[in-house]
């Protein structure tokens, strides 16, 4: 479903990945772990085609087709989804209409009918229930005033109402208490089915206690280092990315 | 957001340029007494308001054309106009069957199917073309409750004491350049009187059109709320493509006695100009409300996205005690357009209020200057003030500037201001393009949120209208 090959992105001239590979199979969840400054939220950016990430070799096909020749809205489209690190406030708009021009646009994209506000609102507060996003959060403007797990909640609402197929959680674990790391993962964990994809971008193993991946990459220096299953995790936590190259 | 991307949304195409192709009978160009006469006699004017507008005429020779505002245009050439143009049809139809077609046809181009709008969205409309009011709608509906809305020279000889009571009462004949032209050569616009304790049924609406060439528009209105009255009223603008600029110089007046409530709302796109800055209406606008009674209220709510320049600054006299002042503006500038404009609230009864919430979206190589006076009174204890002025900028080309002149001579008296500047950040628009939104539909997203505390002020079936007018003013801005 997702096949990065001998990636390399430059931001502002400096190199940061420098010969990615990753194969990201339909249905699996894979977690990106590694240090500051390894490239994580370089290959998520990337992948979600934002401004400012120069690609100067290697390709990523998805679904056989060239995903960084698409825009940002075609590959939200094609579904692609980029759960952010920061959700971004939009002063103003509510989350519900700001949800509801999202999923009719994609669903224009794709040829479905689009959904009028009642049938919009029905829909909405399924995906909200999720993640325990109440009709309050819902009526706010988009992340204004909302707490970090609030924000983070919200990501997952609209991954819920967008239906991805190849999901990209960027440090979904960050800034979240226990009970907020609980809520979101248990919204996550129902929205794992067979034909969507998931890449959990983290820095630490706390997540993958909750949110438990078929497997594990760990990226230093922009390139995957290694790749196993769950293990991997354990012993990163027990030895450290220092012990895969990375500086101490 | 790339430049070129900026650039490319900054193409729009002006979706009102259109010429209707009516003979018009035009006063010879230039300005003069004898040109004055003529207006009058034309409209069949009584004495007193030749009289009235000869004063005015008299003063304005004395009076230089104010410079003050941010604002750049070459010399206006007052003697090259033609300061009166009427459609040559059948004066005051009674009915909208009588109405020149082409006329109608002009409106429904607009998007303002007349009769439609009358029907459906129980409007009533007095629509003017140029200088002559052409239709007037539901007329007899507000008769019943005793609320007087024509065209101003129809009030002059249908109700001349009121007339003559208010006209000049708030911007007074002297009060400033193009306040003081318009008395002198005003050729029309919208009288409405709303008897004591009076709630008005239905929204007042006007459309004004400058249509033909080489014309200036010099509207007047005068709005009369008695006391315990209730009015809403809104205006909205439009004029065709020209190569050239013209001027519009409208003076609106208000009067709420005590207890009264007057709601003027505005939608104002004017021709604003080509990319070049090449043409577009030069707006040179005075609106002044006076709550004159107790707990009497003003409401100014406006939308300006037209115009090559506006000079406006619609203001509220708050002399009864209690008496509520608000002004909510979102202006829009884009290409080359310039508007200086903003609000004076003038506190002078006890415990009066006031709020102003200004949005100003500069985009292309627009500049906008938001000029807003606070004053009180030594008379106003108690009096407050509260405003806030928002500057979005979209792009790297244009300006916005923010110029609060408080005075205040009472002790008792609380003054607060608030003032942002923000730019549309990529952040923003990639996150909305992330889930899927185009960059043009971001923007519109984004700008129209930006813009949601002044948008809901309006009247519903505006709001929809100023939400389009934002997004077809910002086509272009990105791509």
């Amino acid at each position: 479903m997702l096949k990065i090959e001998g990636l390399h992105v430059r931001v502002d001239g400096k190199a940061i990945l420098k010969g990615l590979d990753l194969e990201l199979p339909a249905g699996e969840v894979a977690a990106i772990m590694g240090p500051n400054g390894s490239g994580k939220s370089t290959l998520s950016y990337v992948l979600a085609g934002r401004e400012g990430y120069e690609v100067t070799g290697g390709r990523v096909l998805y679904d056989g087709q060239d995903l960084l020749a698409m825009e940002p809205e075609e590959r939200a489209a094609a579904g692609v989804f980029l759960a952010f690190q920061y959700p971004v406030e939009i002063p103003g708009v509510s989350n519900v209409y700001f949800m509801k021009a999202a999923v009719n646009a994609v669903r224009k994209a794709r040829g479905e009918s689009e959904l009028d506000a009642i049938q919009f609102m029905r829909f909405a507060r399924e995906k909200a229930k999720l993640v325990k996003l109440d009709d309050a959060l819902l009526k706010r403007s988009v992340n204004e005033g909302f707490s970090g797990g609030e924000k983070k909640r919200n990501e997952i609402f609209q991954m819920a109402a967008l239906e991805p197929r190849l999901a990209i959680l960027d440090e979904t674990d960050s800034g979240l208490d226990i009970d907020a790391l609980r809520v979101v993962s248990e919204g996550v964990n129902a929205l794992r089915s067979p034909e969507r994809s998931m890449l959990l971008i983290t820095h630490y193993q706390r997540l993958l206690d909750y949110i438990v991946p078929d497997r594990i990459h760990v990226l230093v220096d922009g390139r995957i280092a290694r790749s196993g299953d769950r293990t991997l995790a354990l012993e990163l936590e027990a030895e450290g990315y220092a012990a895969f190259g990375a500086p101490a | 957001m790339s430049t070129e991307a900026i650039d490319q949304l900054l193409e729009k195409r002006y979706e009102a340029g259109f010429v209707t192709d009516i003979e018009t009978e035009f006063a010879p160009p230039g300005l003069n007494e004898d040109i004055i006469r003529f207006i009058s006699a034309k409209k069949g004017e009584p004495s007193w308001l030749l009289d009235w507008r000869l004063g005015a005429y008299r003063h304005w020779l004395r009076m230089k054309e104010p410079r003050w505002a941010k604002v750049s245009y070459g010399p206006i050439d007052y003697q090259a106009s033609s300061y009166y143009a009427a459609p040559k049809t059948k004066p005051a139809p009674a009915s909208l069957d009588e109405v020149d077609p082409k006329l109608l046809e002009t409106y429904a181009k607009l998007g303002i199917p007349l009769a439609e709008q009358a029907i459906l969205a129980g409007v009533a409309v007095d629509a003017v073309f140029d200088s002559v009011s052409v239709a007037t709608t539901f007329k007899s509906k507000l008769a019943e409750a005793g609320v007087i809305f024509c065209p101003i020279s129809e009030a002059v000889r249908e109700h001349p004491a009121l007339v003559q009571k208010y006209l000049g009462s708030v911007v007074p004949t002297t009060d400033n350049f193009f306040a003081t032209l318009n008395s002198a050569v005003f050729t029309d616009g919208s009288f409405v009187y709303v008897p004591k304790g009076v709630r008005c049924p239905m929204e007042l609406s006007t459309y004004f059109r400058i249509n033909a060439q080489n014309t200036g528009q010099f509207e007047r209105t005068l709005i009369i709320a008695d006391e315990g009255a209730y009015v809403s009223y809104l205006e909205g603008c439009t004029a065709p493509k020209r190569d050239e600029n013209q001027l519009h110089a409208a003076v609106v007046e208000l009067v709420a006695h005590a207890g009264a409530e007057i709601k003027y709302s505005t939608v104002q796109n004017w021709y604003p100009g080509d990319e070049n800055g090449v043409g577009g209406i030069y707006n040179f606008v005075t609106k002044r409300g006076l709550c004159e009674g107790e707990r009497s209220k003003i409401s100014w709510t406006q939308v300006e996205t037209g115009s090559a320049i506006t000079w406006k600054y619609p203001s509220c006299v708050l002399k009864g005690d209690h008496s509520v002042g608000e002004f909510y503006s979102v202006a829009l500038t884009n290409h080359r357009q310039q508007a200086d404009t903003g609000t004076k609230m003038v506190h002078i009864g006890k415990n009066t209020r006031s709020t102003i919430v200004s949005k100003g979206i500069s985009a292309g190589r627009g500049q906008q200057t938001y000029r807003g006076g606070v004053s009180v009174a030594k008379s106003a204890a108690g009096a407050r003030n509260y405003t806030q002025c928002d500057s979005l900028l979209i792009g790297g080309e244009c300006g916005a500037h923010t110029i609060p002149y408080v005075e205040v001579k009472n002790r008792t008296a609380r003054v607060e201001h608030e003032a942002t500047t923000s730019r549309i950040d990529e952040d923003q628009l990639f996150y909305c393009r992330q889930r899927g939104l185009s960059e043009e539909d971001a923007v519109n997203l984004i700008v129209n949120g930006f813009c949601k505390s002044v948008l809901k002020e309006l009247p519903m079936e505006f709001a929809v209208e100023a939400q389009k007018l934002l997004g077809v003013s910002l086509e272009g801005a990105v791509g």
